[in-house]
Formats: C-alpha cells, sequence, structure tokens
C-alpha cells in the first residue's frame, strides 16, 4: 500500500500535511509520534472514515481514495480501534463473524429461509472462524460470552480476532497493547508475529509502546503535527534528531543522544 | 392587492403567539441543555400548570395573585418528581429510553387529568386586562398580546441568568460531561432536578397564558407537537433558538391560517422544518454533534 | 434442571432450541396452538387473532427499532399502506388473500423504503419526526383519494380459499396463526445470519460498521423494508379481520402502542416481540375485566379510557425504570432459575 501526500484538513486545521509513505507486503510498519501527531486520523482516512483533500492512496496497485469505505474493507482493509470499538449487543462469536461480512453472500431472502444457503455459509463461517481463529487467539472458552462482560485485555483480542476475520490483506492496528500489562503485551506481540508469518499479512500499526515498536517493526514512519518527520528502519528513526526533538523536546540533541544512551527508552513526550 | 395593514396586524398578532412557543420552547431546551433529555410531555406538563391554576383560582376560589404562584410551584414540585423517578435512573441508558419515558409520562398526565378532571373543556377566570391593545392602527387581541409581554420578560430573565451565573455554565457542563462535571465539584443530580424543576415551572406560566386565551382540556398537550417543531427549527439545545423560532413559527402559523386558509397552518410549519432542516441539519442555533471513530 | 447440552458439532451449537426441555415445550406450544379453535369461544378466539397481528407487526418494529436502532414512530402508517392495499385488491380483483397479504407488504415496504431514505443522514430524534411526518403524509393520502374510499374508507367482502369464506373468528385464525408464526421464525432467523449482525452492528456503532464492511445506507433500507413489509401483512390481516379500512384506523397513538409493546416485551429479542404484544393487548381487557369485578366498578366505566392511558403510561415508564429488558429478560431470569432448579445457586 502506498499512501501518496496526503492531506486531511477540518477547517483551518491540517490533521495531516503531505503525508506520504510506503508499506510493503509482508513487512509490519509502525507510525508513532506524539499525541496528537495525526496517527488515528491518518487511519481513519486510510479506512475511508475521512477523505483527504489532497492526495492518494493506493492499495495494491489500485487507487482506492475515492472508494467508499465497506469496499475497501472488501479488498482486504482490516482493523482495530483505539478506543475498542466490539458491538456490545452481541457475543464474542457473533462479533467475530461481522468481521466475515463483506465476503459473504447470504441475502436476505436466504436469511428469512434460513436452511438451505445461509445455512450452509453459517456453518463453513463456524468452522473456519473456530479453527483458524478462536484457536490461534485461545479465546475458546469465551465464545458465547457478551462482549460487555469481558475485562479490557480479552475485549482487544476479540478485536482483533473480528479484524482477521475479515480476511486480511493489511491489518492496521490502532494501539493494539495500549493499556496492557509486560505479560499482554508480550502475549500480543506474538499473535502480531504469528499473524504475520502464518497468514501471510501486512501489518500497519499506531503505537507509543516503544519496546514493541522497536522489536517487532521493519520499517518505522514518525508524524508529527501531521506531517512526516522520518522513517526507515527502528535504528534509524531512534537515533534521528528531529525525532528525538519532537519526542523530548527541544535542547541540545547531544546532550539527548547521552541520555538516550544511558538506557533509558523512548517515551512519548507528555 | 396586499392589505399592508391588515398583514401587519395578522403578523403581529402571530409573533405574539409566537412568544408562547418560544416560552414553551425556552422549557425544553432548559431540560435538553442540562440533562440531554428531549421531553416529548412538554405539552402535557403546560396542561398540568393550566389545570392547576384553575383548581386554585376556580375551584378553590384563591385570589389570582396567590393562584398563579400555587399553580407555578406545584407544577414545579411535579418537575422534581418527574425527574428524581423517570429521568434519574436512566442516566446511562441510551437517549431513547428517555425519549419514551417522556411519552409514557404524557400519557400518564393524560390520563390522570382526565380521571381527576375530566376530559372536559373548561374556561379560566379572566385575569388578564382586556382593553384592546393598539400598535399603531394594528389590534391585537388582548391577552395575546399580554401573554407574548409575559414571555418575552421571562425569557430575557432567563437568556440573561445563563450568560452571568455561573449555574448556567455548570448547567451545560453537566449536559455535555457528567463524568467530568462531577469531577469538577458540580452537584449533577442537584443541576438535574433544578433543570426540571425551573423547565416545569415555565411550563406552567405558558400554560396558565395559553389556557386563559383559548381554554384547557384533556388534550392541550397537542401543543406540545408545535413546540417540538419550533425548538427542532431553533436547535435543540439553544435558548435563542427557541425565542427566535418561536416567534418566527407563530408569525408562519399566523399567515398561513389567514392568508391560505387554516388547514394550511400545520403544512406550512412543517415545510419551513424541511427547509431549515436541509440548510442546518441542527436547527438555526443548534450546536453540530460530532461523531469521533 | 439444564443437562444434556453438550454439542458436537458447530451446527448443532447454533440450533434455535437446544435443549430437550425446550424442544419438548416447542411440542407442547405447537399442540396448543394447533387445539386452542377448539377449546375456545368466540371471545378468546377474537383475541387469540388480535394478538396474532399485533405479534406480526411488533416484531417488524423490533426488527427495525430494537435490532436495527433506528427509532420509528410510523408502523401504523405502514400497516396502514397494507391494510388497504389488501382491501383495494379484494374489491376490486378479488384476487386470492395471499397474494393479496404479499401486495400489502410489497407496497408497504415501499413506503418503507422511501421513509428510510433520509435515514443516513438523519439521526434519533429527527428520524423519529421524520416517520411522525410520514404519519401524517400516509393519513393525508388515504383520507384524500376516491379509490382509497376518501373519509369513509374502504369495506371489504371476507377472503376465499377453496371456496371457504373466512369470515368467523375461528376461520380466520386458522389463516392469521399460522402466517405470524412463520414470519416470526423468519425473523429469528435473521438474526441467525449476516443480515442480521449487520443489523446490530449499525444499533451498536455505525461508523464502524462501515468501516468493517457494511455499506450502511442499503443496509438501513433492507431493515426499513423488512421492518414494513412486516407491517404492512399485519395490516393486510387487520384488513381481513376487521372487514373495515378507514383512514383513523391506523393513527399515531397506534404506533406508540407498538413502540410500548416492543419496550415491555424487550428490544432486540424475537421473545421480546411477542410477549410484548401479547401483554399490551391483553391488559386492556383486563383492565376491563377488573372493572367488571370490582364493586361499584360497573358505574365507573366513565373512567376506564383514562385510567387505560395513565396504565399505558405507566406500564411504559415502569418498564424502561425498572426493567428496561422488558419481560424478555424476566423470562430469562426464570428460565436460568430452573436451569439449576432444583439445585440452588
Amino acid at each position: 500500500m502506498s499512501v501518496e501526500a496526503v492531506t486531511l484538513a477540518f477547517g483551518g486545521v491540517k490533521a495531516l500535511a503531505g503525508v506520504g509513505f510506503d508499506v510493503k507486503p509482508g513487512t509490519i510498519t509502525a507510525v508513532i509520534g506524539p499525541n496528537g501527531a495525526g496517527k488515528t486520523s491518518l487511519f481513519n482516512t486510510i479506512s475511508g472514515f475521512y477523505r483527504p483533500s489532497q492526495g492518494a492512496i493506493r492499495f495494491r496497485g489500485e487507487d482506492i481514495t475515492a472508494l467508499p469505505a465497506p469496499q475497501r474493507a472488501k479488498l482486504g482493509l482490516a482493523r482495530s480501534f483505539q478506543n475498542i470499538a466490539l458491538f456490545r449487543g452481541m457475543t464474542v462469536l457473533d462479533n467475530i463473524k461481522l468481521g466475515r461480512h463483506a465476503h459473504l453472500r447470504t441475502n436476505v431472502f436466504d436469511a428469512l429461509g434460513y436452511f438451505g444457503r445461509a445455512s450452509r455459509e453459517e456453518a463453513e463461517l463456524r468452522r473456519d472462524i473456530e479453527e483458524r481463529i478462536i484457536d490461534f487467539l485461545e479465546i475458546d472458552h469465551i465464545r458465547h460470552a457478551s462482549v460487555a462482560t469481558l475485562p479490557y485485555g480479552l475485549q482487544k483480542r476479540v478485536e482483533m480476532a473480528r479484524a482477521l476475520a475479515m480476511q486480511p490483506k493489511i491489518l492496521m492496528l490502532d494501539e493494539p497493547v495500549a493499556g496492557m500489562n509486560r505479560e499482554e503485551t508480550e502475549d500480543m506481540a506474538r499473535f502480531i508475529l504469528d499473524v504475520r508469518a502464518e497468514w501471510g499479512v501486512t501489518v500497519l500499526m499506531v503505537e507509543h509502546d516503544m519496546g514493541m515498536v522497536m522489536d517487532l517493526s521493519d520499517h518505522v514512519v514518525v508524524l508529527n503535527f501531521g506531517q512526516v518527520i522520518a522513517r526507515g528502519t527502528p535504528a534509524a528513526v531512534q537515533n534521528d534528531p528531529e525525532v528525538i526533538t519532537a519526542y523530548l523536546g527541544a535542547g541540545d540533541v547531544g546532550e539527548l543522544r547521552k541520555k538516550l544512551r544511558g538506557g533509558a527508552v523512548l517515551e512519548p513526550n507528555a | 392587492m396586499i392589505d399592508w395593514a391588515y398583514l401587519f396586524e395578522v403578523s403581529l398578532t402571530g409573533i405574539a403567539s409566537g412568544g408562547l412557543y418560544a416560552l414553551a420552547g425556552l422549557a425544553f431546551v432548559l431540560v435538553y441543555k442540562a440533562t440531554r433529555v428531549v421531553n416529548l410531555a412538554i405539552g402535557e406538563m403546560l396542561m398540568v400548570g393550566a389545570y392547576l391554576f384553575f383548581t386554585f383560582a376556580a375551584l378553590f376560589a384563591l385570589p389570582i395573585w396567590l393562584a398563579i404562584p400555587l399553580a407555578v410551584l406545584g407544577c414545579g414540585l411535579l418537575g422534581a418528581l418527574i425527574e428524581r423517578t423517570m429521568i434519574r435512573p436512566l442516566l446511562g441508558e441510551p437517549p431513547i429510553s428517555a425519549f419514551m419515558v417522556t411519552v409514557g409520562l404524557a400519557s400518564i398526565l393524560v390520563g390522570i387529568v382526565e380521571i381527576i378532571w375530566s376530559a372536559d373543556q373548561r374556561r379560566l377566570p379572566e385575569f388578564l386586562p382586556s382593553t384592546p391593545v393598539m400598535i399603531g392602527d394594528a389590534f391585537i387581541a388582548p391577552k395575546v398580546a399580554w401573554g407574548a409581554g409575559v414571555a418575552v420578560v421571562l425569557i430575557g430573565f432567563v437568556l440573561v441568568l445563563f450568560r452571568y451565573w455561573r449555574g448556567g455554565v455548570a448547567l451545560r457542563a453537566t449536559a455535555s460531561d457528567q463524568g467530568a462535571a462531577y469531577a469538577m465539584g458540580i452537584n449533577v443530580p442537584r443541576v438535574f432536578s433544578i433543570a426540571w424543576v425551573a423547565s416545569a415551572m415555565i411550563a406552567a406560566v405558558a400554560g396558565i397564558i395559553v389556557g386563559a386565551i383559548g381554554g384547557i382540556s384533556s388534550s392541550m398537550g397537542v401543543f406540545g407537537l408545535s413546540v417540538l417543531v419550533v425548538v427542532m427549527v431553533g436547535g435543540l439545545d439553544s435558548v435563542l433558538g427557541a425565542l427566535v423560532a418561536g416567534l418566527f413559527i407563530g408569525w408562519v402559523e399566523a399567515v398561513a391560517g389567514t392568508f391560505l386558509g387554516g388547514e394550511y397552518k400545520l403544512l406550512a410549519t412543517f415545510l419551513v422544518l424541511v427547509v431549515v432542516l436541509m440548510i442546518r441539519p441542527y436547527g438555526l442555533f443548534g450546536t453540530h454533534e460530532i461523531e469521533r471513530l | 434442571m439444564r443437562i444434556g447440552t453438550l454439542k458436537e458439532s458447530y451446527v448443532a451449537d447454533a440450533a434455535l432450541f437446544d435443549s430437550v426441555t425446550q424442544k419438548r415445550m416447542l411440542a407442547a406450544g405447537a399442540a396448543l396452538l394447533v387445539l386452542f379453535p377448539f377449546i375456545a369461544n368466540d371471545y378468546w378466539l377474537y383475541l387469540a387473532c388480535l394478538v396474532a397481528i399485533n405479534i406480526v407487526s411488533a416484531t417488524g418494529l423490533n426488527i427495525l427499532t430494537g435490532y436495527t436502532g433506528l427509532v420509528s414512530l410510523g408502523q401504523a402508517a405502514f400497516m396502514g399502506l397494507g391494510a388497504y392495499t389488501v382491501a383495494i385488491l379484494e374489491t376490486r380483483l378479488g384476487t386470492h388473500f395471499l397474494i393479496n397479504l404479499w401486495a400489502g407488504g410489497a407496497v408497504a415496504m415501499l413506503g418503507g423504503i422511501i421513509v428510510g431514505i433520509p435515514s443516513l443522514r438523519v439521526k434519533g430524534l429527527y428520524l423519529a419526526i421524520t416517520t411522525i411526518a410520514a404519519s401524517f403524509i400516509a393519513h393525508f393520502l388515504f383520507a384524500n383519494f376516491e379509490f382509497t374510499g376518501r373519509t369513509g374508507g374502504l369495506s371489504l367482502p371476507p377472503a376465499r380459499t377453496f371456496g371457504i369464506f373466512l369470515d368467523t373468528s375461528f376461520r380466520l385464525y386458522w389463516m392469521i396463526v399460522p402466517i405470524t408464526v412463520l414470519m416470526v421464525i423468519g425473523a429469528a432467523n435473521l438474526f441467525r445470519t449476516r443480515i442480521g449482525r449487520a443489523f446490530i452492528a449499525i444499533r451498536d456503532r455505525d461508523i464502524s460498521a462501515e468501516v468493517l464492511g457494511i455499506p450502511l445506507l442499503r443496509y438501513k433500507l433492507l431493515s426499513f423494508a423488512v421492518s414494513s413489509f412486516y407491517a404492512g401483512v399485519a395490516g393486510g390481516l387487520w384488513a381481513y379481520f376487521f372487514r373495515v379500512v378507514t383512514p383513523e384506523s391506523f393513527p399515531l397513538v397506534m404506533s406508540i402502542f407498538f413502540l410500548a409493546a416492543i419496550i415491555v416485551g424487550g428490544m432486540g429479542t424475537i421473545l421480546g416481540g411477542i410477549l410484548g404484544a401479547i401483554f399490551m393487548t391483553m391488559v386492556p381487557e383486563l383492565l376491563k375485566l377488573i372493572f367488571d369485578i370490582l364493586p361499584g366498578g360497573r358505574e365507573m366505566t366513565v373512567f376506564l379510557s383514562p385510567v387505560r392511558t395513565v396504565v399505558f403510561g405507566l406500564l411504559i415508564v415502569g418498564f424502561l425504570v425498572f426493567e428496561p429488558l422488558g419481560l424478555a429478560e424476566v423470562w430469562r431470569r426464570i428460565r436460568r432459575f430452573f436451569h439449576l432448579w432444583p439445585f440452588r445457586n
């Protein structure tokens, strides 16, 4: 996928200005930046919730800038949300099944009658989800639970499951480990790596946990005030003076670098 | 050839009755601003105020200067009761619940009024001056004119209150984010109560005036539908909007009713609603609700 | 005691009725439905037919408002569309009642789709007002055209099938109840498939639903379409049952009645639509009974109407405050209790 010179303006405020970067298939790309840098706006633009005022988004060679959101989902653009967007009126299983919506073919008449195409499709879907997703994410014990009753960490996992059900070519994760403890973060990191390895899915994620970003990603894009201020491998970005300034504030870069060498992990500026 | 003098006269009457719409609209907006609840029973609360006044003034033969405040206070009490028993328990629920509760409330109020006072139409004792009011050559029915006067004074008072009293800010705070308002030390339940009590009292005043003009009956509540149109045109959470829209719709109804015919009143108001909502979907002065993903 | 519910296949897990007890109760219920008309008197048959018609309409409204979250106060207007269509077809063409009912549903469905078109931009309260406006427009149409009989309305001959006239409650029972059962099952099936899930997603978080692949306008219109189809069929059955259709037959208060029915029964559950319709239809009858039994009650019949109004309002408020999930939730609690009976907790 490639994002080309995307500009997103709300009235006079530019949430994104000339943002451009490439995402190579099969890689894990992280988008980082201080709060308010425009990361979620970027995701929303790629998903199709916002229309950029300038620029284009290409996916597997196709220009999808004008494509409505549901169609992007059908092409294989899956995502999870920063503040969990599970459907509280449904069980875990139903939420996951919903992910497959765009790829199913049951129409309303099949649905009313149920026996026949609808039941076959549902059975097929259920088997596929159970074997590939529920097993994979280890959530079989809660499959019939109502999502509203689940703890935060499990909800995030269900969100991931739903995104996987979308048969994604590219998986966009918005802060997948926000609010998780060390153990949960490691679990999630493992899942992400497994997803890439077993499913061949490209991953694009917004994340604040620098440890995770540095360990997992092949490529990092740094945003600040709606602009790309750096991109490259994790190591390169970590040493980029602009990035350090953005996160830790202005000051002597050499001094800051020395502080960093002391072993501190990059944390976003409060 | 348009008879300008006649148009002027009709317009004045329309604007004056629009003042009552504005007053009732104010009561509605007050509750919406503070609690985000769409009170469909506003017309029925108006009715209760009118009937209370009727009871005190006609049945108990109390003097007018006593009957009016009693009726208003009584209605205020009702507002507090409603808030406590029906609205507060639904705090976290989706907005349709509170909406439906007010629908249920409307039914309850109509039924109770019919049981206690029967469904017959009644007249209220006269208490407004009956000298005709003339503006230039134009004549306005005295009750309508005085009613409008009271309405304007009350609305002005509330507008000023909102501007300069910190309670106004508290009211707006609780509407947008209850949790944050609590954290700021605002006594949220008390704000809710105050909003409903004030709204009920204002509705009572409007009800007394409407009753004085056209008599009271158990179907008075249908006034509420016009009020709903007024607040939608003006903006659900805008006091100024209620005023402007109320006057405007009052004028539209009077002109349409006189020059086109009575059946066209409803059509005209609906048309205004549709046109306004197309240009400004949240009403003339309403705040746009932004949805975040 | 709920035991022996181990499922050995995914298909079994997805079944609507899954335990032996449930299947037994279902069979008993079906048997009761079949035997009922032979043991009940005319009054009860009349009530049963009325309840069935209300169940169809309430289920339709539940699909739109309970499951998809689109508040509608136009259910009565759509019923009116169906009723008038059936009346016109029956009086002018004399076509078979099944065809007429289908047509009634289809016309109402068209109306529903038209009303639903603004639903993408117009939400919540404003959509509800739009449906109210639709009610008024429908009333205007019914009252002002020659072929709908103007304010006098239309009266229609009884439905006919195989030469038998369906003009008694007994016979109408056999027309109405099977249709009701089929439509309720259809609705239940809807929510085992992606269509139903899409509806619920729209209710819970419509913006996210779109990003996940659900085209909002198409599905909102679909919800309106299905729901008003149900209303149209209910209206058609109503026409065959009462045999007179006038512009005042489907007032706004009827729409409020159905909204109250699904709130009391439980929004967003099929059982809720059924229980709510039964309950709300029976309550006025119950009140009449109480007034008859109570000493001095006969003289108070003038109070019957306002008391009914108050009780109606109290039911809505009461359920919303104390039992927002409706009678369906009460039923679920009873069931849960019996899952472990005779062992407690």
